[in-house]
Parts: C-alpha cells; sequence; structure tokens
C-alpha cells in the first residue's frame, strides 16, 4: 500500500467515526437527567474511538484477503516475516495510551455524575424501613410544607413492586419528580436484590437487602419514563415496571397535594395479575415465590400510561 | 537417532485399540485413561449438551419473539435461562476445551499422555456425572434452578417449595462437582506442559496453544477453590440455615458477589485464552507464514492471566460499590485491552502478505477475529463506570458476552475441530459442507447477537421473560438468528458423523503444517511418538524459513506417511 491509500484509508475512517458518533443518540432513549449528557457523551467518544480502531483492523484484513490469496493447492509460503520490534512496542503504546485516556476522562466525568451516596448496613426490612424513614422525618420537619419533595423519597422495593414514600407521607407507585431539582432517595429492599433503573436517565443502581442507600439524581426534561427492575430478582422479575413521571414544579406541588388527599388503596400490580392467572390455570409451571401484596398507596400504577423512554 | 535424555516416556503396552478404529467404539465408555479418547469422550459428550443448551437458547427466543410472556410461564421461563446459560457454560464450554486440550497438549509437546491418565479419566468421567444430576434437575417438583447462573443470593436461597432437593441445590451441587473436575484437569493440563516437554522444547519454542492453556489452567487453580468456596456457602444458607449471606443473620448478599465473581470474570479468560491459542496456531498455518511477533505473544498470556485476576469489580459496579474502588477496577479492566490488543495486532499482522487459504478452519479463525475486535471495544465501553451504569445488567451485556463467548470463542472451537479433526480421526471432514456451516453460523450469529446492543442501549433489562414493545424489532431480529443459528448446526453434525464413518483419508499433514503432531501418523499411535521423541531444534511456525522443527525430520515425516 502506498502512503497516499493509507492517508485516504485514514481520512475515509475519520469520517465514518465522526458520522457514527452522530448517530449515538438515535439508539439511545431521550436523554431526561443531568447525567444523561454526560453518560452518552462517553459512549459517543467510545463508538468514535471504537468504530476507527475496527474499521482500520478490517480493512487490513479484507486488503489481505483480496490480495495476498492463493487457491487451496498452492502450498507456497508467504513473507517470512517473524516480528518487528518497533511495531510490536507502537502497539503495545497504543492501546494503553488509548484506553488510559478514556479511563483517566471518566474518572472525570463520574466525579460530575456523584449519584452514589452513603450506604447504612441494616439487619432487615423493618430495620431498613425505620433508618430510612428517620431521615424522611427529620427532613420534613425542617421543609414543614407538604407541597414541596421535602426530605429524601423512600424507595421500597418488593417482590414484585415499587412504592415510593414521599416526606408529607404520601405514597405512590408512580414516581413523581419535579424537573430540574435534584430528588435524594434511600433505596430500600424487603426482600431480595432489586435494581433501580431508568434507562432515560442513564441511571442504575441495585437495592440491597440489609442496606439502606442514600442516592441523587436531577431530573431535567418533563415527560412519563420507564423505571425497571434492572437485577434478576425471580419469578415475575419482568413485570416489576413502574412510570417515572417529571413534571413542572407547579404541577409537582398540585399533585403531591391531592395525593395526600386521597385514601389509601392497593396499587394495580402485574405480579398479582400474572399470578392469578397461573392459580387460575391450575398453578402449573415451576416453583415461584408468591407475590408480596401490592402496596397500599394513595397513587396507584396506571398500566395503560404511554411511556417516552 | 535423536536421544530424549532429559525425559523417558514410561512405557505401557497398548491396552485398547487406537482412537479412530471404527471397530471398537466401546472404549469410550469405559474408564480409558488414554488422553486421545479422553478427548474425544470430552468433545462427544460437550457437543451433546451443545444441542440441549441450543435448544433451551431456541425456547427462550421462541418466548421473546413477542412482547408478552406467552410461550411459558414466567418461572418456567427463569428455569429455561438458568440452564441455558450453566448447560452451555458448564456442560459445552469448558469441556469441549479441556477435550481439546485432552488431544493436542501431549502430542505438541511430544508428551505420552496426560501426566496423570487415572486422574484424568476421573476429572473427565466427573462431567456425565454432574451432567445428568443438571438434566434430572429439570423433572424435580419445582423445576431447575431458576436464579440465573450467578445464582446471587438472597434469591437463590428462597426455595418457594421449601423441599430439601430442589432445583437450586443440585445446580450447586454440580457446580462444586464441576469445580472439583476442573481442577482436577488443571492440576494434569499445568503438569504435562512443565514436566513432559520433547527434548529441545524450551518455553519459546513451544507452541502458542500451550501457552495459552498454561495462563488458562493457571487461572482456574487460583480461582475454582475461591468460587467452590463460596458455592459451598452458598448451599450451607440455602439448606442448613446458615447466613452467611442473609443480613437477616448478619451476613452480606455482596460478599457472594465477591466470591462469584473472583472467579467467574477469569473464566472467560479460561475460555478464551486456548481460543487465542487455537488462532495463533492456525493463523500461520493458513497465511502460510510465521506467526508475528511469536514471544510477545506468547508472553501477552501470561499478562492476561495476571490482569484477570485483579478485575472482577467491574460486575458490581452499580451495586453499591464506592467511587474509588469502581475507578480502580476501571483502570484494571483498562489494561486489559494492552495484551489482547497485542495478539489482535499479531493475528492481523501473520496474515499481512500471507498465502491465504481459505479453508473452513480459516473462515472460522477469520469471523471470530472480526468478531473479537468488536467484542473488544463493547468491552472497553463496559469498563468505563458510567456506560455501564446505563448498559449494565441490560441486554447490550447480553450482546456483547455472546460475541466473546459465542461469536469469538465457539467460533474458535469450531475452527479447531475443523482443522485437527484429520489428525485424530484420519479423515478430512467435507469442505463444502464446512463453508455452508460457517455462513449459517455467521450470518445467525451477527443477526441473533448484533441487535441486541442495541436494545440494551434503548433499556431493555436481561433475564426479562416479557418486555415493552419498542424493543419488538432487536427481539424478532435477534429470535431469526437464534433459529438460523439451529439450522447451522444440521450441516456441522452431517459432516462430522459422515466424514468420521466415510470422509476421504486424510494422511499425516493434508494442511501441510509445522507442528510436532502433524509429525505424527493420523490418527496418532497409543502413545504418540512412544519411545521416539524428536528433539526440537527451533521455534514453531517457521513457515518459509527453511529450517527444520526437529532433529531429522525427515524421518519422522517419513514414519508418519509409513503408518
Amino acid at each position: 500500500m502506498t502512503p497516499l491509500l493509507v492517508a485516504i484509508a485514514l481520512a475515509v475512517n475519520l469520517l465514518a467515526s465522526l458520522w457514527m458518533q452522530a448517530q449515538v443518540p438515535g439508539w439511545l432513549p431521550v436523554p431526561a437527567s443531568a447525567a444523561a449528557p454526560y453518560v452518552d457523551g462517553l459512549f459517543a467518544l467510545e463508538t468514535a474511538i471504537g468504530t476507527f480502531l475496527f474499521l482500520g483492523c478490517v480493512e487490513v484484513i479484507l486488503w489481505s484477503l483480496l490480495f495476498h490469496r492463493s487457491n487451496k493447492y498452492d502450498l507456497d509460503n508467504g513473507d517470512p516475516i517473524e516480528g518487528n520490534t518497533r511495531l510490536e512496542i507502537v502497539w503495545t503504546l497504543i492501546p494503553l495510551v488509548v484506553v488510559m485516556a478514556i479511563a483517566w476522562h471518566t474518572t472525570r466525568v463520574d466525579a460530575t455524575l456523584a449519584t452514589l451516596g452513603g450506604k447504612e448496613r441494616v439487619g432487615g426490612g423493618e430495620q431498613a424501613l425505620q433508618v430510612a424513614g428517620r431521615a424522611a422525618a427529620a427532613d420534613a420537619g425542617d421543609a414543614g410544607d407538604a407541597g414541596t419533595a421535602g426530605g429524601p423519597i423512600q424507595v421500597i422495593a418488593r417482590q414484585w413492586s415499587w412504592e415510593f414514600v414521599y416526606a408529607n407521607g404520601v405514597r405512590s407507585t408512580e414516581l413523581h419528580l419535579p424537573v430540574d431539582q435534584p430528588a435524594a432517595f434511600e433505596l430500600v429492599s424487603l426482600d431480595v436484590i432489586h435494581g433501580f433503573f431508568i434507562p432515560a436517565f442513564r441511571l442504575k443502581q441495585d437495592i440491597l437487602p440489609g442496606s439502606v442507600i442514600r442516592y441523587r439524581l436531577t431530573p431535567t426534561r418533563v415527560g412519563r419514563y420507564r423505571l425497571r427492575d434492572s437485577m434478576f430478582s425471580g419469578g415475575y422479575f419482568a413485570a416489576n415496571q413502574s412510570d417515572v413521571v417529571v413534571e413542572s414544579e407547579a404541577d409537582f406541588r398540585r399533585w403531591l397535594q391531592e395525593a395526600a388527599a386521597r385514601p389509601l388503596a392497593p396499587s394495580w400490580n402485574a405480579a398479582q395479575e400474572s399470578y392469578r392467572r397461573r392459580l387460575e390455570r391450575g398453578d402449573r409451571g415451576w416453583a415461584v415465590v408468591p407475590p408480596a401484596p401490592p402496596p397500599m398507596v394513595n397513587v396507584g400504577l396506571d398500566p395503560e400510561a404511554a411511556h417516552e423512554g | 537417532m535423536s536421544s530424549s535424555a532429559s525425559i523417558t516416556p514410561p512405557l505401557r503396552p497398548a491396552s485398547h485399540p487406537l482412537p479412530g478404529a471404527p471397530d471398537n467404539w466401546r472404549r469410550f465408555f469405559t474408564f480409558n485413561t488414554d488422553a486421545k479418547v479422553i478427548g474425544i469422550q470430552y468433545i462427544v459428550l460437550a457437543l451433546f449438551y451443545l444441542l440441549v443448551g441450543g435448544l433451551l437458547a431456541m425456547v427462550i427466543r421462541g418466548e421473546l419473539l413477542t412482547p408478552e410472556s406467552d410461550l411459558v410461564d414466567p418461572s418456567v421461563y427463569n428455569g429455561l435461562y438458568t440452564m441455558h446459560g450453566t448447560v452451555m457454560l458448564f456442560l459445552f464450554l469448558f469441556p469441549i476445551l479441556n477435550g481439546l486440550n485432552n488431544l493436542l497438549i501431549p502430542p505438541m509437546i511430544g508428551a505420552p499422555d496426560m501426566a496423570f491418565p487415572k486422574l484424568n479419566a476421573l476429572a473427565f468421567w466427573l462431567f456425565p456425572l454432574f451432567g445428568t444430576l443438571l438434566m434430572l434437575s429439570f423433572f424435580l417438583p419445582g423445576g431447575p434452578s431458576s436464579s440465573g447462573w450467578w445464582a446471587y443470593p438472597p434469591v437463590s436461597t428462597q426455595n418457594p417449595l421449601g423441599h430439601f432437593i430442589n432445583g437450586q441445590f443440585v445446580w450447586i451441587v454440580a457446580v462444586a462437582l464441576s469445580g472439583v473436575s476442573s481442577i482436577l484437569g488443571a492440576v494434569n493440563f499445568v503438569t504435562t506442559i512443565l514436566r513432559m516437554r520433547a527434548p529441545g522444547m524450551g518455553w519459546f519454542r513451544m507452541p502458542i496453544f500451550c501457552w495459552t492453556a498454561l495462563a488458562a489452567q493457571i487461572i482456574q487453580l487460583v480461582g475454582l477453590p475461591v468460587l467452590t468456596g463460596g458455592a459451598v456457602m452458598l448451599l450451607f444458607d440455602l439448606s442448613f440455615g446458615t447466613s452467611f449471606f442473609q443480613p437477616e443473620g448478619g451476613g452480606d448478599p455482596m460478599l457472594y458477589q465477591h466470591f462469584f465473581w473472583f472467579y467467574s470474570h477469569p473464566a472467560v479468560y479460561v475460555m478464551v485464552l486456548p481460543v487465542f491459542g487455537i488462532f495463533s496456531e492456525l493463523f500461520p498455518v493458513y497465511a502460510r507464514k510465521p506467526l508475528f511477533g511469536y514471544p510477545l505473544v506468547a508472553l501477552a498470556s501470561f499478562a492476561i492471566t495476571g490482569l484477570s485476576l485483579i478485575v472482577w469489580v467491574h460486575h458490581m459496579f452499580y451495586s453499591g460499590t464506592p467511587q474509588w474502588m469502581r475507578h480502580l477496577f476501571m483502570f484494571s479492566t483498562m489494561l486489559i485491552a494492552v495484551p489482547t490488543g497485542i495478539k489482535v495486532f499479531a493475528w492481523i499482522a501473520t496474515l499481512w502478505r500471507g498465502r491465504l487459504r481459505l479453508t473452513t478452519a480459516m473462515l472460522f479463525c477469520l469471523g471470530g477475529l472480526v468478531n473479537f475486535i468488536f467484542a473488544g471495544i463493547t468491552g472497553v465501553m463496559l469498563a468505563t463506570v458510567p456506560v455501564d451504569i446505563h448498559v449494565g445488567n441490560t441486554y447490550f451485556v447480553v450482546g456483547h458476552f455472546h460475541y466473546v463467548i459465542f461469536n469469538t470463542i465457539t467460533f474458535g472451537v469450531y475452527a479447531a475441530i475443523y482443522h485437527w479433526f484429520p489428525k485424530f480421526t484420519g479423515r478430512l471432514l467435507y469442505e463444502g459442507l464446512g463453508k455452508l456451516h460457517f455462513v449459517l453460523t455467521f450470518v445467525g450469529s451477527t443477526l441473533n447477537f448484533l441487535p441486541m446492543h442495541w436494545a440494551g442501549l434503548m433499556g431493555m433489562p436481561r433475564r426479562v421473560a416479557s418486555y415493552d414493545p419498542e424493543f419488538a424489532l432487536a427481539n424478532v431480529l435477534a429470535s431469526l438468528g437464534a433459529f438460523l443459528l439451529g439450522v447451522a448446526t444440521i450441516p456441522f453434525l452431517l459432516n462430522l458423523v459422515s466424514s468420521w464413518v466415510r470422509g476421504e483419508k486424510a494422511g499425516p499433514n493434508p494442511w501441510n503444517a509445522i507442528g510436532l503432531e502433524w509429525l505424527l501418523p493420523s490418527p496418532p499411535p497409543l502413545e504418540n511418538f512412544e519411545d521416539d521423541v524428536p528433539t526440537v531444534l527451533n521455534a514453531p511456525y517457521g513457515y518459509g524459513l527453511d529450517r527444520p522443527l526437529v532433529a531429522d525430520e525427515e524421518r519422522y515425516v517419513q514414519r508418519s506417511q509409513r503408518a
């Protein structure tokens, strides 16, 4: 290959990599949190670097396939090159520099995100609820206003439901958050490990039984997004979904006030529905833990609501 | 005459006929201590379990063809995906690679057999035992284990029916037995490579397959005791009321994750290292060039071994791991790109200005190489903490993992089968069926595993029995790919069976390759070189270098042709 051909190939690969980088937003849900642009930017950068390296490797392989083929009865040898120390040093250093640079850049992105707060070890579900409730009550005392989010929102994960408890005592199976305001959470699991995953926020945190985990994030876009259980939690794991509703400050206050006025009632629950159908069909299938009763909440889940991401 | 001064192979009379001899198939069902018989036992049984695991995969993909959970009950789905992973790892990939080790290591280093033949047979016979246990667990009242192949507590210790013998119990026992079997195998492979090499075969005259086998088996020796210990603790939590991992009793479920991943991340390197060895053996043969940078490629194997043991926490970035620990393990994980990069570039440079012959084995190597480059790039993405936090535990990881485990490792295993089948059966495989197998496999696996990355980026969690409608397109494509992969096994199995029965006679060296195993007749005699072990004079892969591999090479060539 002449140097000119190499230069053309590199230029084409560079353009292709930039084009791929530009495609990245199309492969992801709408970005709806303060973290999302950073995560997407990092992923897009890695896509560009990865495309460049992938194309370079594949082009050399294709060149060899096209121009260095021999037929199956031709047993002549190729050029007996055993190695090239300088080249080997170069291709040891290039990946080293590339991955270390990416890692260094990542630590800075990570410092910006800073979503994970402390973790407090507790003995079990009851104790976890007490620890989480204590902090929420204290913060609610400070704020004293039923109309604001107040203290941290308790996230209670069960097999298989989500329950969100606000500082003013409102219980909901939908997570409502005011846009552009930092939200704090206390993550509690009453049985097994669950994953608190909101794809549109690009954020995920496992909820561990025996720990109260403090967590924070800032939603930045009004809309209704999916919240999914990301850590396999047994029988009806796939059904353990809810929605995050990000709304304006005024809408959020109104929702919180209206919710406080509503009576507690069991929420619609996908796992319960599935389990009921299973029992109707004669309890066939392999062993499964019966779902916990649906949480008693002021605001239940609407299975028909359309989500954006 | 060559001398074998340093090593005197023990001489034993042939108590059984040669492998490949069609007259006595019964030896494959006995406690046979011949490494070549054991190798074929491993490979044939592993291929049977490939079909079992594949069948499970197709039921899974059938369920995921539509968003609703409508083909099987979700509890059944969980059992199926758990057993799919378990079967493919513990009953297909580990055993088939042990089979290749058994077939290839002794002839490649000029040894008559493995160092401990009885231990070798024992390690093999544990395989049908734990395989049968796992299969029987399908018929237990509560079904098989359904907590995923990670078996994270507390899900894995819930035991809904309360029976003492339950799917999870049998699963843990089987995995522990598999660990024991692998440790026995590792002791054997390491000892054989360290102690039984032909005269003159110093480290840098040893084939890369043996380097990578050694690097991989050392991981088994270091890592498996940790997993087996974790499995025993899990068994006690499940069945005897301990609380190593139960918060109510002061335990911590995170502890299990450390035990599990300390071994199970390196386990991927146990599987991929021998495949790097296969690539390093085959590219020189079919490009007719020496392996580019052989010493560095050899050493890179041990760099991978070392790094593989200090990266496990990258599976736990979103599990409440503190920031400093995430960053430490991100850097160590990133470093793996360096030794793997060395290998990838060396293979590409080996192709460069070669004289490429596109046999089936070479096609699988090339396909596997391209897939592995892709998997390496998504691997670096997964190592970066914020990206992992978004795509971790989603289908992105499932896609990445299958690009490694199927599109690279299984491709490499297929390449090895096409390349070495003639050596150990004396018959050539049909190239036409082989190429059909390759095309179907490449198209099927790309269709199956590439769209999974997209589904994961969009937020589809792994292990779900049902999903939101926005993921339907990616899942339909993946399911079509999976069914195509099912079809692809038909020409493969047809080829294996019909070629073994009445394929063209191979001769000792059908690919005109350089290596000790190609100086033996096909199939090799019971104890390979017997009492006439060649003295190695040079590094392997001397294509075009006009130098002999061993002293008296011509005599060995003629002897292999006479047989």
